[in-house]
Parts: C-alpha cells; structure tokens; sequence
C-alpha cells in the first residue's frame, strides 16, 4: 500500500473512529473536562476583535466545506447552481471568511505567545491546536490561487473530484485514486484537515459539540429537584 | 399558589465589626484551590468604597442583573439571542485586574538567603504567571477601613442622588463594613445568564449552585450577577461560586461563615414563598416598589392553609416547622428592620441586610445630637450615616423604610434602657415606632443576645425524598471535581490533565548553608 492510498483511504478511517469513539468516551466519562478554556478573565483587551473574527472565520469555513464537500452534488444544480458558479462562490467565501480567520487567529496566536497570564493559564495542548489550525488555514488559502487558476479556465473538475472522494469516503467506498490529479497543495491540506478531527477529542475543540443552542428555547430559570417524579 | 421553602440569611450590620473571620473560613473551606486564588465567595467590603470586584454595584458599566425593557423583565445585559452572539467574546466580563491579581510572598526567601547586609525581603508572586511581582496596587479589600484617598471611594455607587463633597471632611466622614456572599436569588440573573443550563436553583432549599460537569465556561453568569458573585477557575474554565454551604445546611449545621461569625451577626433560616407570582414580584414597574413587592412574595407558615398547600407543594412538615421559629421571618416581615441588598438588581435576593446604627457618644454627651424622649439615644436622621446612603444601598432609594427600621432598632435600646438603667419601662419610644414590648423585648433578644439556637434554625435535609436506602449512600462520594472517584489512578491521562496545587514559588533561594 503505497502512501497516497493510505493517507486517502485508511487514515480517514482512522480519524473518524477516534473523533467518533473519543468525543463519546469523553461526554460520557469526562464532563468536567469539557469546556472552552476561555482566557478572557485573564486578559481581555483585543478579544471582541479577535475571537469573534476566529470563531465567525472557521464556523463558516467549516459550514461552507460542509456544503461544498459533503453535501450531494445533485442538490447544487437541483438549486440551479452550476459548477463554475458553485466553484467561485467557494472561492469568495473561503476568501472572506478565511481572511477572517486569520486575521483573528494571529491576534490569538500572538496573544497566547507573548501574554504572560494566558500563557501561565495555557496547555501545551491549546497551542498546538491553535497552530495546527492556524497551518491548515494557511493551506486552505494556498488553494485558493490554484482554484481561480482553475476557475479562470472554465474547470471545475478538481473541485468535484474532491467532493466525490469525500463523498467515496462518506459511504465506505473510498477511492483514492481520484485525487490522483488533484495538486498537492489540495492533499497537504486535506492531510492536515483531517488530524484536525484526529486531535478534536483530546483538545479543547469538543467545546463547539455543545455550543449553547438550546439556550434559545428554554426558559430562564432552571429549578433542579432532588425529588423523584 | 406553589409553595417553596427558601434558605435564606440576615446580616445585622449594625455588630460587624469587620474581622474578615467569614471570608477566611469561607476561604480556606472553598476557594483555595488553583485557579480561584482571586474569588471570594464572603468578602467584607469598607463602605463607602468601590468594592470587590471594582464597582461592583454600577451596572451600567457592568450590565448585570434585569432591568424593564417595553414592560417585561429582560436580562440588563440582552436577551438569549444577543447572549448567542456574544458568546466568542463577552463584552460585559470583568477582567482579573478588576478583582486583583492574586499573590503569594517568597517567604522561604526569609529562612534561606545568604548572609547580606540588608535584611532578605519576602517579595509577592503572582499565582497565576508565578513570576515575581514588583508593586502590589490592589487587593481583595484594598479599601479596608477606608484607606485610599476619598476621590477613589466616592466612585461608589451608593452616592448616587446625594451631595457626596461633604463627606469627604474628616468630621463628616461615616464608616460601615458590607459582609458579602451569594444572595441566592429567588430570581437569579446568574441562572438565567447560562447558556448551557449548568446554574440551578436547588428546588428543596432554594441554594443557587452551578453544575461543574455540565459548566461549559461560557461565562455569561459572571457578568450576569449583578453582585459578582460567580467566579470564573481560570483553571477548570468552571462558573464557581458560594454553594451556600449546603453540605453543612443538609446536616442541620450554619453555613461555615455564620458559624465563625465572631459578632454574631449572621442568622440562617427558612423562610416559605409563593414561587407563583415571583415573576410579577420582579417585575414591578417602580424600582422603590420592589422591596414592597419581595416581601409580599413571603407567606406566613402560621397560617393554616399556607401549611396545607406547603405539604401539598413537597414541603417537609420539618422544614415549615423551622419556617415558623425562622429568625430570618421575624427580622423581615414581622420586624421590618432587614432588607434585601440592592433590590433595583431585581434578582430578589435572599441575604437582608439589618441597617447599621451609628451613635457618637461625646456628641450625645455634648447634645450635639437630638435625642428621643430618653435624652440619649439619638435620632435616627440625626446619625452620622446618611440614611440616604442606607437607602441607595437597601431599599432602592426610599428612605422611610429606612428610617423606620433604625427607629425601631433605637426604640428597642431606649426601651431596654430604661428596664435595665432606670428600672422602669418606658413605652414610649416604642410607641412612637409602632412596636410593641413583647417585639422590643424578642428584638432584644435576637439581636443583642443572639443565642445560637436563635441565630440558627436550619432543618436537615429529606434524603429519603430521593433515595431509597439513604444510608447506603453515606460514605460512598465526598465533595469532588469531576468523577474522581472512579477515575482510579493513572499516571497517564488521555484527556486533559487537572492541575491542582496553586501557585507557590517554585524555586526557594539557595539555602545559606549551603553558599560556597
């Protein structure tokens, strides 16, 4: 098994078990541990900036390769979006939303490599994923020249052909080999996207598993009583 | 009608002598652990002063508590929605500067430092980076006794509406401790703050705990209270805060800050409200009217069919029956002599406050002061603390309520002084403040007295409301973070790690013997 087949059709396999398996373990077994980390008590100054740039960043990176990756082709053009028109729209928003991204990342970034509190306060752990992010995003962007280049001639082919390996993946038939014609700037950066979700369980990143939806449909008070019904 | 039992507190000012015996038994009992060295869940604050955290009590700077917006009751600092919004960065948080960076001293310096000209100095570390500290420019009760200039203690809130200039003369100036914890709301901004519904309301006692496996650290509670009460572990990212000491009030024991309570001014009790109209009692319209309508919230547990509806409610007829001898009824409703601490928060929170006296002996003796009828004890609009001060912090504003309750706290003295001192009772000053000698006389008995069986009167807990075999359970958990105690030990951890010690210095200084 060469390395191309094993990185686009086992590894995946591997980072979903562990992401699947290690987010339940960790919910069922480790509550206590589940949580932001939030720093903003120790240091407050810039974090509207910066953290609301991050998280809108990579909230909409992921919804938009959400879209764009897993859901079904067919459905784009049933909406009468077509492919070239899908595959700018891409480009824009990862554009945008990346750009933002970065920009609140660095600030983060810096933040947590020169403030003696929050790094006093830090993990090893919280940095690491901040750069590995911070590495897939600069990946991400690195495609972005590639696909206008694609784009300018009229191709979307390399944009559907990853869209259907993650689709191959989704539905247990992966076929590596059509990402055989993809750049490799586009594989470095699904390698490193997928140990995002690899990492997830271990980190801070399950915090977004439980963001707060519900809050909006309940009341506001919450009475807990140890009475049986 | 829905009848629940709350537990609830009376601080009676007027003895505090501002010991800080509560915020260190609270302290060493709860909050020192890492990544809380800075909260204190009982703090004494020297009023007037900004306080702890620094002004605490300005929510326009803060944006704690509800407030009225188009005639509903509303979150002051948003709806669910805007919560959402602001959930990445939390503009109302308060930073840790805002309460003080927490220190320790190098003390191992003193024992270990090489023979040296100058005497070796202790200096303060940082518990949280560790480093060395050069200058510390605030504390947990950087105000004590009213230290600082009076310009930066004028910031306080409670001077809102008064010519405060005066006070700032030495002849004028007037003193008072504000002990702090938890006022365990009946209505609570903290609750209704958390977006991941960890904050609850205990429905057996009415304690206000947080959740610490369900606390994702979203930290809207924090700025939520209005009183600053929930503390963010920088640390655990967990919501901590007074827990009311509900370990000890299920085994019938005061919580661990009235226990040590050197001058006994604290009382624990139950007190039974109509969790019905809460809603409407929050949302009165004027804000001078709200200590009106919290205290018609109160029910009287003599009444019988308040105690039918209370055992139909889940009541424990224990629990009404410590409602009846409850010190904390007979200071509230049928005294009238405590109040709820800022009650324009609209949190209806459960610790009231009896209003501190404040005679000046040698300006009685000089009849610089007027007195009542007994000649000695003065008046209470004459006292040195302006009773609109007073009314700012307990009543909204509205100084009768005031008035009329340190009247009546005068009367009481003036009365017992002329049992004790002339051997004669004097009913008058109590007539005059609409009391009757049976209320004087248990007044007295409460307040100056403060027998402990008094002070306290805390029913056990019902486990046997939810668990079958009750005494199965003792011994099988203590008090922990997280599911310890199945953890097992393992020197390797695949999630992340708790670190627990705080921040000590890490390096003591080479020992002197051991120098060259």
């Amino acid at each position: 098994m060469n390395l191309s087949k094993f990185v686009f059709a086992v590894y995946p396999y591997i980072v979903l078990t562990v992401f699947v398996i290690g987010c339940w373990i960790r919910y069922d077994r480790e509550q206590y541990t589940w949580k932001t980390d939030s720093t903003q008590l120790l240091s407050k100054g810039g974090m509207v900036f910066a953290s609301n740039f991050f998280h809108i960043g990579i909230l909409a990176i992921f919804a938009g390769h959400f879209a764009g990756l897993v859901l079904p082709h067919g459905l784009w053009l049933a909406l009468g979006v077509s492919d070239m028109q899908h595959q700018w729209l891409a480009i824009i928003a990862g554009t945008v939303f990346g750009g933002m991204m970065l920009l609140g990342g660095l600030a983060l970034w810096f933040r947590r490599l020169t403030n003696a509190r929050v790094r006093a306060a830090g993990r090893g752990s919280d940095m690491f994923v901040l750069s590995w992010l911070m590495l897939t995003l600069l990946l991400g962007l690195a495609t972005i020249p590639v696909s206008i280049g694609h784009a300018n001639h009229g191709n979307p082919e390399v944009m559907l052909a990853l869209a259907n390996w993650v689709q191959s993946v989704l539905t247990l038939n992966p076929q590596p080999e059509l990402l055989d014609n993809v750049d490799s700037v586009f594989k470095t950066h699904l390698f490193f996207g997928m140990t995002v979700f690899l990492v997830f369980p271990f980190t801070r990143l399950v915090h977004v598993l439980t963001a707060p939806v519900n809050y909006l449909g309940r009341a506001y008070q919450i009475v807990r009583a140890k009475r049986r019904a | 009608m829905k009848i629940r039992a709350q537990f609830a507190m009376v601080f009676n000012l007027d003895k505090c002598i501002g010991c800080h015996t509560c915020s260190v038994t609270c302290k060493n009992v709860w909050s020192n652990r890492k990544g809380i060295e800075y909260a204190w869940f009982n703090n004494v604050e020297s009023k007037p002063g900004i306080g702890y955290p620094k002004n605490w009590e300005n929510q326009e700077k803060w944006q704690g508590g509800w407030t009225k917006l188009n005639g509903k009751l509303e979150l002051k600092a948003g709806g669910k929605l805007k919560k959402i919004v602001q959930i990445f960065a939390n503009p109302n948080m308060p930073e840790i500067d805002d309460y003080y960076e927490p220190f320790t001293y190098d003390y191992a310096r003193l024992q270990n430092a090489p023979l040296s000209e100058a005497a070796p100095t202790a200096r303060p570390v940082s518990q949280i980076t560790g480093e060395k500290m050069d200058k510390i420019t605030w504390g947990p009760n950087w105000e004590d006794d009213l230290a600082g200039e009076f310009e930066k203690r004028s910031k306080d809130s409670n001077f809102s509406n008064m010519e405060k200039e005066m006070y700032k003369q030495f002849e004028n100036t007037f003193h008072l401790y504000l002990p702090r914890i938890c006022n365990h709301c009946i209505n609570p901004a903290c609750v209704a703050s958390c977006p991941s519904g960890a904050m609850y309301k205990r429905e057996e006692d009415g304690i206000v705990v947080a959740d610490q496996d369900r606390c994702r650290g979203w930290r809207m509670c924090i700025s939520g209270c209005p009183y600053k009460k929930v503390f963010f572990n920088w640390e655990s990212s967990k919501a901590e805060k007074c827990i009311g000491c509900y370990p000890r009030i299920e085994s019938g024991l005061p919580t661990v800050c009235s226990e040590s309570c050197v001058g006994r001014i604290r009382y624990n009790g139950i007190i039974l409200y109509d969790a019905d109209k809460l809603l409407d009692a929050a949302s009165t319209d004027n804000e001078q009217d709200l200590y009106k309508a919290h205290l018609d919230l109160f029910v009287d547990p003599n009444d019988p069919k308040i105690i039918e509806q209370a055992l139909a409610d889940g009541v424990p007829q224990s629990w009404i029956d410590a409602a009846q001898k409850s010190p904390i009824y007979k200071m509230a409703v049928e005294w009238k002599i405590a109040f709820p601490l800022h009650p324009e928060f609209r949190t209806l929170p459960m610790i009231w406050y009896v209003p501190p006296l404040s005679p000046v002996q040698s300006q009685i003796d000089q009849k610089n002061l007027p007195t009542e009828a007994d000649g000695v004890i003065p008046k209470a609009s004459a006292m040195r603390l302006p009773v609109k001060y007073l009314a700012n912090l307990l009543t909204a504003g509205k100084e009768e309520y005031i008035v009329s309750a340190l009247n009546r706290l005068i009367a009481m003295r003036s009365y017992m002084r002329s049992v004790n001192v002339e051997g004669t009772p004097d009913i008058r000053p109590l007539t005059a403040a609409g009391i009757d000698e049976e209320t004087a006389k248990s007044m007295y008995r409460y307040l100056a007295i403060a027998n402990y069986e008094d002070r306290f009167v805390i029913p056990t807990s019902h486990q046997e409301i939810s668990l079958d075999d009750y005494h199965g359970f003792q011994g099988q958990n203590g008090f922990s973070f997280g599911n310890e105690s199945a953890n097992g030990q393992s020197p390797f951890a695949l999630f992340p790690e708790r670190r627990t010690e705080s921040m000590e210095p890490r390096e003591p200084a080479p020992l002197a013997a051991k120098k060259k």
